[in-house]
């Protein structure tokens, strides 16, 4: 059973949100998709200042086994990027809701996170998709 | 092992394991207006004694003439032993091999190749080779946008002293993916590309330079010069260079301050014959930073779990079989074949004998441009240093001289006005290692006779008497 805080939201393509004081938004991928992908070598984040469109890939991360987009779960300018996964992607697979995190988004509409799923529908998405 | 994928019973056991009648119905769900049908001017199967026989003939076409052309293909000195190792059962596979690993051979080969190619471009990486020098500029090119990310424009400057093929293929290649390559004028006295070429871009967002050095037209560009101005604009530089060439000149990694990003070129010279314009192989090297967006294929060596040195494909999660449309290129195999005989040339040669080999194509060139010059219709284009191959113009029609060094089998050199109209009566000559002094003095002695027939035929030089 992997690990799904319940304050986060997540994205049917398994990355997590997590809405900052400021209104920012904090992007990574999820336990279970570092979990599926295997040990990182590689992450590219978007550049600072880009704007990301939601459902839109904007970030790759790189397995042993695979190269992955990842896609932002909101519209809006990236202000600041995980410069430390560079050094060491493996971040992603040790702390992928903490210090493993991608990008952070000022959202245009901070109403899109209420599209997003909940942790509890996240795991039942997890469970179907699994079946 | 048997080269034969299967036979007609393999064919027939398949098809009624899935209950296919033949194979033709596998293809039914493609729509009858999509298919090509029969396709006209395709020839039914020979077999190998009449496919010999017909290659044979298509071979003597070219006849053996005395070689002083170059233009992108070069007649280099080939040691015996690279083709004997070369076609060796164990080698003679044109292809990356699909269980790759299982190859250890074929990698660690590969691995040489790249090993040698980074230190002649000096570069960190290298792949394991692309189809040839044009596509490998049409890669480089899709490679630095890619890999330009403070740049959002697709443009990319392209010098018209780039080789005019590499530019055509390369345009195939990308204009439909957006990318504009602007093609830049170069310098009438000196044949080389000016910075004031690029001024007129000073600020705007350009995603990369094209160098190549030696220019097509033999030329050394100031590399050092042109790679520090497209830095400063936040511009990739691309570098396409002569491998012989690179064992006497600075490499791409280190032009300007602060080196090109990513070599490429033709390399052909290194050990494959011309055989009539291919098959080729183009290599391709970068910076370390951008060997993720670096298309082809990449051997590493590494240690198995007993601690063992071994060699394995490397970075595969870029490549399409794992990325799909999202692979940095549709590039899915190499040269393996020339490139195996590239690394036995090179490894054979050793970088002094590379060298050498370098300086004798310089030393014969200049002697033959002093040879031909000698007649006063024949005078040199530009005034920069060349490496092993020089413009010429003739001050009276190119085609009927042309001709005539045709009919006593030597090839001339490559007439530039197909090219560069404002060449005109142009010819660029090479004379690399394998031109003696004799045959320089062949060429010179024909070429003179040829002027002279023609002056005397009524020479536009020559004033009109009334």
């Amino acid at each position: 059973m992997s690990n799904i805080p319940v304050e986060l939201k997540y994205a049917k393509t398994h990355e997590w949100a997590r809405q900052n004081d400021d209104g920012s938004v904090t992007v990574g991928i999820t336990d279970n998709a570092q979990d599926q992908l295997g040990d990182m070598v590689y992450i590219e984040v978007p550049e600072k200042g880009q704007t990301v469109l939601a459902q839109e890939a904007c970030a790759v991360v790189e397995s042993v086994k695979a190269a992955s987009d990842v896609y932002s779960p909101v519209t809006g300018a990236v202000v600041e990027v995980n410069e430390s996964l560079a050094e060491s992607p493996e971040t992603v697979n040790q702390d992928a809701y903490g210090a493993g995190w991608l990008f952070r988004v000022q959202p245009s509409d901070a109403g899109e996170l209420d599209g997003l799923m909940d942790g509890d529908t996240y795991a039942g998405f997890l469970e179907d998709e699994a079946h | 092992m048997p080269f034969i994928p299967h036979t007609e019973a393999d064919v027939q056991e398949m098809l009624a394991a899935i209950g296919a009648g033949d194979i033709e119905t596998l293809f039914d769900e493609i729509p009858a207006n999509l298919r090509a049908g029969k396709l006209a001017g395709v020839p039914v199967g020979m077999n190998e004694q009449e496919i010999s026989r017909l290659m044979l003939e298509r071979a003597e076409l070219d006849g053996r003439p005395l070689c002083f052309m170059g233009a992108g293909a070069y007649d280099h000195h080939i040691p015996a032993a690279v083709w004997e190792i070369t076609t060796r059962g164990e080698f003679y596979s044109a292809y990356t091999p699909y269980q790759a690993e299982a190859s250890q051979g074929t990698l660690q080969l590969i691995y040489e190749f790249q090993t040698m190619m980074a230190g002649l471009t000096g570069l960190d990486v290298s792949n394991a080779s692309l189809y040839d020098g044009a596509s490998g500029l049409a890669e480089a090119t899709l490679m630095a946008i890619r890999a330009n990310r403070k740049s959002k424009s697709h443009r990319v400057l392209v010098p018209t002293t780039v080789h005019p093929h590499y530019r055509k293929t390369a345009r195939t290649i990308v204009h439909n993916q957006g990318i504009e390559l602007v093609e830049l004028p170069y310098c009438p006295q000196g044949g080389n590309t000016l910075l004031e070429a690029l001024e007129p871009y000073a600020g705007q967002d350009i995603a990369a330079l094209v160098i190549q050095q030696p220019n097509f037209f033999g030329i050394l560009e100031d590399v050092d010069a042109l790679t520090d101005w497209a830095h400063a604009q936040g511009a990739l530089v691309i570098g396409v260079a002569n491998p012989t060439a690179l064992a006497l000149l600075k490499p791409p990694g280190r032009w300007g301050s602060n080196g090109a990003d990513i070599a490429c070129g033709e390399g052909q010279p290194l050990g494959v014959p011309l055989m009539s314009g291919g098959p080729y192989f183009g290599y391709m090297c970068c910076k370390l930073d951008l060997v993720r967006q670096m298309p082809g294929r990449i051997v590493g060596r590494t240690l198995d779990r007993d601690g063992r040195e071994g060699f394995t494909l490397t970075l595969q999660a870029r490549e399409q079989h794992i990325r799909r449309s999202k692979a940095t290129s549709n590039i899915c195999t190499n040269q393996g074949l020339l490139v195996t005989a590239a690394t036995i040339y090179m490894s054979l040669l050793g970088a002094e004998g590379l060298r050498r080999v370098a300086l004798a194509c310089h030393d014969n060139t200049r002697k033959l441009v002093a040879a031909l010059t000698a007649n006063d219709c024949v005078q040199p284009v530009f005034n920069r240093p060349c490496f092993h191959e020089v413009p010429l113009r003739l001050t009276l029609p190119a085609d009927g001289i042309v001709r005539s060094l045709h009919a006593h089998n030597i090839l001339p050199g490559y007439l530039l006005s197909k090219e560069y109209p404002e060449l005109a009566d142009t010819l660029l000559v090479c004379a690399t290692e394998m031109r003696t002094d004799a045959d320089i003095a062949t060429y010179a002695e024909h070429l003179n006779r040829a002027i002279g027939a023609q002056s005397a035929a009524g020479c536009p030089v020559q004033p009109k008497m009334a």
